[in-house]
């Protein structure tokens, strides 16, 4: 069974045992409008909480997607580079953005569940 | 997620747009509600725009069918633009095209009523303090009279500038009228669908940068055939009152759709257009940024405008930098504020424009390099958040004008 956390700035992790899937909310997406190009990190790379895991660009900005949780890179989404629309069209499916190995998951305890994400961003709106 | 544009690029509107934290909405909803509003801004909420602060104005940088379909949708159809934030200003006086000459290097003399040019309003030493577009209207009462459309953010200093250095002219802001721009290859069919049948002929048959004044439902409607994104396409200054009506009307067609600031941004950089306050300004002058083409050979000759000599200098010996335009090789883009650094190493000028260009499925970037570098074919690295990207210079526009030059 997985659970799925959620940061203030609004990426998302996905985790199951001690991995985790990354990628950025429905409303991050919406905020950015259309996604161009997207940089991941290699695998391997160890990442700090809080810390850069990746770049997206849309057609007018650029953000930083940042680690809710240390860990490693284990996989990352290849499709993204020939199809970045993914993170538009599908965020928390297919427009994923990297898999991590968890160093500490207790780590998660210290992010939003979906019903507190769900009320952090009707508050924005 | 955190958003990370360099400084430089967050003068322009695409800051306020996005909002990552609670603090930023805050703020920025308190902004909003400060903001000027034009004509059509209840239409833009109604439609589901998402509305940021750019030049003092509350507009729409995008529409929920989103800035790559929005430019697509107007290369291949017609979209429906608000520029009723941009100055509008009628000048008259018995020497008005003279006197106006003084302050710009556009040959207005040369237009017949009905006639347009595009020029820049240059100060003292040649910079450019705003571009603008200026029509030829028919002479009235012993005066000749000029429409002119200028940039938003810099209309209160362009009018106050005209006012103080054309004391013997009468210079008339027209605070009381919208300003729609439609624009692509179906325009001109939509506007004609839209007019009286008898409006409507004279339309179809009208060039690129000509004017003319009709009348729509009892409006005085200026209608130019120009704009900014390349395409085929009118601008239609029509009293605020009846530009929400004439807006909704053209809305109901088929063919268009409402395009916001961010597709704006898009096509005209895939024009090769300039935007003021980034690909040319106060420290730029028209040579160096690639708009010789703007000054006939009269003036050039002649001179008698503000910076002549700078300008002359420039066309003589050639300008120390160009604006070129680049073309990346990858798929990430590059942004107003990068450096351009040669093969050697070597920094050589920086971006004023750039992003990706929907319409080529790739970025594109403009900026100025050093004149020995401004080659066609050299190659160049654009270094983009510390990372250099390749690139290569090449001739603008990226997407080639579709103007209508007559039939």
């Amino acid at each position: 069974m997985s659970t799925t956390r959620y940061t203030k700035s609004h990426e998302y992790i996905r985790a199951e045992g001690d991995t985790g899937i990354i990628g950025i909310t429905d409303f991050a997406q919406a905020q950015l409008g259309d996604v161009v190009f997207v940089e991941l990190p290699s695998i391997g790379k160890t990442l700090s909480k809080g810390s850069e895991a990746a770049t997206v660009e849309s057609v007018k900005a650029a953000a930083e997607v940042n680690a809710p949780v240390s860990g490693e890179v284990v996989e990352i989404n290849s499709a993204l580079a020939d199809s970045p629309g993914l993170v538009n069209e599908d965020p928390s499916g297919k427009g994923w953005f990297l898999k991590i190995k968890l160093t500490d998951p207790a780590e998660l305890d210290s992010l939003m569940d979906e019903t507190a994400y769900r009320e952090f961003v009707e508050e924005l709106s | 997620m955190r958003r990370f544009l360099p400084s430089s690029t967050c003068h322009s509107f695409v800051c306020q747009g996005i909002l990552m934290s609670e603090s930023q909405a805050t703020v920025s909803n308190v902004v909003i509600g400060d903001l000027d509003r034009t004509p059509l801004y209840e239409l833009h909420c109604s439609l589901g725009a998402r509305i940021v602060s750019f030049a003092g104005y509350a507009m729409p940088v995008q529409y929920p069918l989103g800035i790559i379909s929005e430019h697509l949708h107007t290369r291949a159809r017609a979209g429906l633009f608000d520029v009723s934030h941009m100055g509008q200003a009628m000048l008259a006086g018995p020497h008005a095209v003279r006197r106006l000459e003084r302050l710009i290097p556009g040959d207005i003399a040369a237009l017949a009523p009905g006639q347009m040019r595009y020029t820049q309003l240059l100060d003292a030493d040649g910079h450019i303090l705003d571009d603008l577009m200026v029509t030829r209207l028919n002479d009235e009462g012993g005066c000749e009279r000029l429409f002119l459309v200028v940039n938003a953010a810099t209309k209160a200093e362009d009018f106050a500038h005209l006012a103080a250095e054309l004391p013997d002219c009468k210079l008339a802001v027209l605070h009381d009228r919208g300003l729609l721009a439609l624009q692509g290859p179906r325009a001109a069919e939509v506007l004609h669908r839209h007019l009286s049948s008898a409006a409507a002929g004279s339309i179809a048959a009208m060039p690129f940068m000509s004017a003319k004044s009709l009348e729509w439902q009892g409006n005085a409607l200026a209608i130019s055939r120009s704009g900014y994104t390349g395409e085929d396409g009118f601008e239609i200054s029509i009293p605020a009152t009846a530009a929400l009506t004439f807006a909704r009307a053209l809305l109901t067609d088929p063919e268009v759709r409402p395009i916001g600031l961010g597709a704006r941004d898009s096509l005209r950089l895939e024009a090769g257009l300039c935007l003021y306050g980034h690909d040319i300004d106060r420290t730029t002058g028209p040579v160096e940024a690639g708009l010789l083409w703007s000054i006939s050979k009269r003036r050039r000759e002649e001179g008698g405008f503000f910076g002549y000599a700078q300008v002359k200098r420039a066309i003589d010996q050639g300008p120390k930098r160009r604006r070129v335009g680049f073309l990346l090789e990858g798929k990430a883009p590059a942004r107003e504020g990068s450096d351009i650094v040669s093969c050697d190493g070597e920094i050589i000028g920086r971006l004023t424009s750039g992003g990706f260009a929907p319409s080529l499925g790739r970025p594109v970037a403009m900026g100025y390099a050093g004149a020995a570098y401004s080659v066609l074919g050299t190659q160049v690295s654009l270094i983009a958040r510390g990372k250099p990207l390749t690139a290569k210079i090449v001739p603008m526009p990226f997407v080639p004008h579709q103007y209508f030059r007559g039939i």
